[in-house]
């Protein structure tokens, strides 16, 4: 049988690579890193035209799957790793046919949490991963996805102002249903729960993880973290109609927890005295789509919420809240934002994301502020934080692959 | 230990007219290996969910047991999904990665170490259980990954498709070790497949389903020699069933040529024709001119006998099952020393003990 390509964007590079041998034994040249691990697939990342790929050998049928599922979370505006293709119809040299390969792009900037494990922790990391797993997976079952092998493994990292975005990289498991009963919710949640109590338990046997921090309390936090966002978002609250302005707080609290409301349905009882409402369409991205469309900047929700922090303090010191926010918007972006971005040297940029690395310098202003007793200008703060911060850092932006006893490994 | 009762378990998808499982009954006894087989939409997946409590139940109810557990959320039923989440721990011993979700739900050390222990010694994995993952082969890590589930003990194991992502060769050898696993163990479980030979060699019984509906449930023998209608005699068996429909005349049915003796009682109700089911095994060739006449399309020879593929000549005569776009051909296992070529004609009718009839309408069994 013939090699085979779907892709949704043909890459001619792509038939250099040596479809023939099994993935297992790629010649290093090919490689953006060493594998290292155990996992249920072979997975490799590849370099191609510039880019990273991963590339993981599966049985054709289960990686078409996978590859129609990848692009229907993307349609729905989920965040999952991007798909790339699926070659199949390889052949060995000796006539052998090799399982089919599912290729998706590498997702910039993100970390497994080995490699966040492995840098040495900032306190309270750990919690602020599951965190961030836990608004994904409200997210994806607000959606319907039941994703049935939710862990640490299956998601990437963002850094998000602070804190982390999560990722879905691996929907193998997953299926798109209607709606989720509460028994299925109730099954990734529970499988969520020992998956990563698993996953911190195997860090400790590595040494890499506290022995003081409690691995089965950690991953409890799922369970806690994920119930009250799922409350916030999708319960149903009443009130005398004499408190109507408990409308506008439900929509203030969830614009907080980062999610539009699209839809609210409001009901009152037969005499009117009492209202009812619940939130029926939630979307996700409250603060990045603002951002989004007032400068065209695409970022996380938390640098989306720094930086628009940043724009009203922008505008409130120029003195101008009776502009066209638009406009205001557009100075920022081109007198604060990007000439701030841009003092960073080339062979540092691979560090941290642009919007990552504002917020960075926004709080060493404030350390160097609180230090020196008085105002710092951004200017300076950029300055001094490129010099004697900045280089310490690690590159992150393509991370792949890491092992728990190695350092991350960097592809070029 | 316990026993698994669908009583009249129903379930209507939001939106749905029909139902995706229509008032399933089935009695699993203890420690009983049921499987559920069907084509995909026949709600065996569906029924296996409700079970687990992640599919709810629209109308009658499930037990486990003496207990109704119909409501009850999934981790409250003490049944286990079996291998949907292979992973295991590269830093961690083999025995922590068997019980590791033992100390996640409470159980002391003393009790963890016993049934880890107890597990590795009917998974061969006793002189490993120090050892790192990485010192283990293939199948013993996957016996590693089973053992995560023995461990808890629960009173029932589902499986979903356990083996539909490995490769044919594995797939055997997995089949046969779950199977004879689940003998020593003991524990009550249901386990869904769309593969027929998956359920024929592995369950104590079968349950077939078709469109939501149940249309079986017998041990894999009782299955094969007495399907209870035309699709389960069309589903289970591996060539297929041939089936046939032809004229009902006096004192039987019109078979090519021949009138096979039919008891009248039989075919009371039945209309003008009836579908006659015959296994390629018990098709036996005649002389000529006597049976139905098939003309060898290929002939698939195997030593000791060979299975004949073909065409009814007359092309009025249509076999039914299979799928709509291709034609079904006629099967007849024959001697290995007496193979026809590829284009000759054969006679054909079936052994009279072993033939099958049905009602062309319903499709239901007339023949006993």
């Amino acid at each position: 049988m013939a090699l085979q390509i779907t892709t949704a964007r043909p890459d001619p590079a792509l038939l250099d690579l040596p479809w023939s041998t099994p993935l297992e034994d790629w010649p290093e040249e090919h490689l953006a890193a060493l594998p290292r691990g155990i996992s249920r697939h072979i997975v490799r990342f590849v370099k191609l035209s510039g880019r990273v790929i991963a590339v993981k050998e599966i049985k054709e049928d289960i990686a078409r799957r996978e590859y129609a599922m990848l692009r229907n979370l993307r349609r729905l505006d989920q965040p999952s790793v991007e798909p790339f293709g699926v070659v199949s119809g390889r052949v060995a040299a000796d006539g052998t046919p090799l399982d089919a390969c599912l290729l998706t792009r590498h997702l910039k900037f993100s970390l497994p949490y080995r490699a966040l494990f492995s840098q040495g922790l900032r306190p309270g990391t750990e919690t602020r991963l599951i965190d961030a797993l836990a608004v994904l997976l409200v997210r994806l079952h607000l959606t319907g996805f039941w994703w049935g092998d939710v862990s640490l493994s299956n998601t990437l990292f963002r850094r998000d102002a602070g804190s982390f975005a999560a990722w879905l990289v691996d929907a193998e498991t997953g299926e798109l249903l209607p709606a989720l009963s509460d028994g299925q919710r109730a099954h990734d949640l529970d499988i969520a729960r020992v998956n990563i109590a698993g996953e911190l338990m195997d860090l400790q046997a590595g040494e890499l993880l506290d022995e003081a921090i409690d691995p089965v309390v950690i991953s409890n936090r799922i369970v806690t973290r994920y119930e009250e966002l799922w409350r916030e978002l999708t319960a149903m609250e009443e009130f005398d109609t004499g408190e109507r302005w408990r409308v506008e707080e439900r929509i203030r609290r969830l614009n907080s927890v980062g999610f539009d409301v699209d839809e609210l349905a409001i009901s009152t009882d037969i005499d009117g005295t009492r209202i009812s409402i619940q939130p029926k369409v939630v979307d996700a991205g409250h603060h990045s789509r603002r951002l989004l469309r007032l400068t065209g900047l695409d970022v996380g929700e938390g640098q989306a919420r720094r930086l628009l922090n940043d724009l009203d303090s922008y505008r409130a010191a120029s003195d101008r809240q009776n502009d066209d926010e638009e406009l205001v918007a557009h100075d920022w972006l081109t007198r604060i934002y990007e000439p701030l971005t841009r003092r960073v040297p080339r062979e540092l940029s691979g560090k941290l994301e642009p919007a990552e690395l504002f917020h960075e310098v926004l709080e060493h202003r404030w350390y160097m502020a609180e230090r020196a007793q008085h105002d710092i200008p951004i200017e300076d703060a950029i300055e001094d934080y490129v010099a004697s911060i900045l280089p310490s850092k690690p590159d992150e932006v393509s991370v792949v692959g890491v092992d728990t006893v190695e350092m991350p490994v960097i592809a070029d | 230990m316990a026993t698994v009762k669908y009583d009249e378990s129903t379930r209507i998808y939001p939106g749905n007219d029909t139902p995706s499982v229509d008032r399933l009954n089935i009695d699993i006894k203890d420690g009983e290996f049921l499987v559920l087989v069907g084509p995909s939409g026949s709600g065996k997946s569906t029924a296996l969910r409700m079970l687990a409590g992640l599919e709810e139940v629209n109308g009658g109810k499930i037990w486990i047991g003496d207990r109704d557990v119909t409501n009850l959320s999934p981790k409250d039923r003490d049944v286990a999904m079996v291998f949907q989440n292979y992973a295991l721990y590269p830093h961690m011993s083999v025995a922590d990665n068997m019980g590791f979700a033992l100390k996640i739900a409470g159980v002391d050390k003393g009790e963890i170490r016993k049934r880890v222990e107890e597990a590795a010694k009917i998974l061969d994995l006793e002189p490993y259980l120090e050892r790192k993952p990485k010192a283990l082969s293939g199948g013993q890590r996957q016996r590693v990954a089973m053992g995560r589930a023995i461990v808890r003990s629960p009173q029932v194991f589902l499986m979903d498709e356990p083996l539909s992502n490995l490769d044919a060769k594995l797939r055997v050898q997995t089949r046969t070790q779950i199977a004879s696993l689940q003998r020593r163990l003991g524990v009550t479980t249901v386990y869904v497949t769309h593969d027929q030979v998956e359920a024929m060699t592995m369950g104590d019984r079968i349950a077939v389903l078709k469109d939501g509906i149940l249309q079986q449930v017998a041990t894999p023998r009782e299955m094969y020699d007495n399907p209870a209608n035309v699709f389960v005699a069309g589903f289970i068996g591996s060539p297929a069933m041939n089936l046939v429909s032809v004229p009902v005349t006096d004192g039987g049915v019109k078979f090519g040529a021949h009138t096979l003796q039919v008891p009248r009682e039989s075919l009371e109700g039945a209309g003008k024709n009836v579908i006659v089911g015959v296994r390629p095994e018990d098709v036996e060739v005649t002389g000529q001119g006597e049976g139905l006449e098939i003309t060898v399309d290929v002939v698939e020879e195997l030593g000791a006998d060979a299975y004949v593929y073909g065409t009814p000549t007359d092309e009025n005569i249509k076999l039914e099952g299979g799928d709509d776009a291709l034609a079904k051909p006629f099967i007849a296992r024959v001697d290995g020393r007496r193979v026809p070529m590829k284009g000759d004609k054969i006679w054909v009718q079936p052994h009279t003990d072993h033939m099958h009839v049905f009602n062309a309408e319903s499709g239901a069994r007339l023949s006993h």
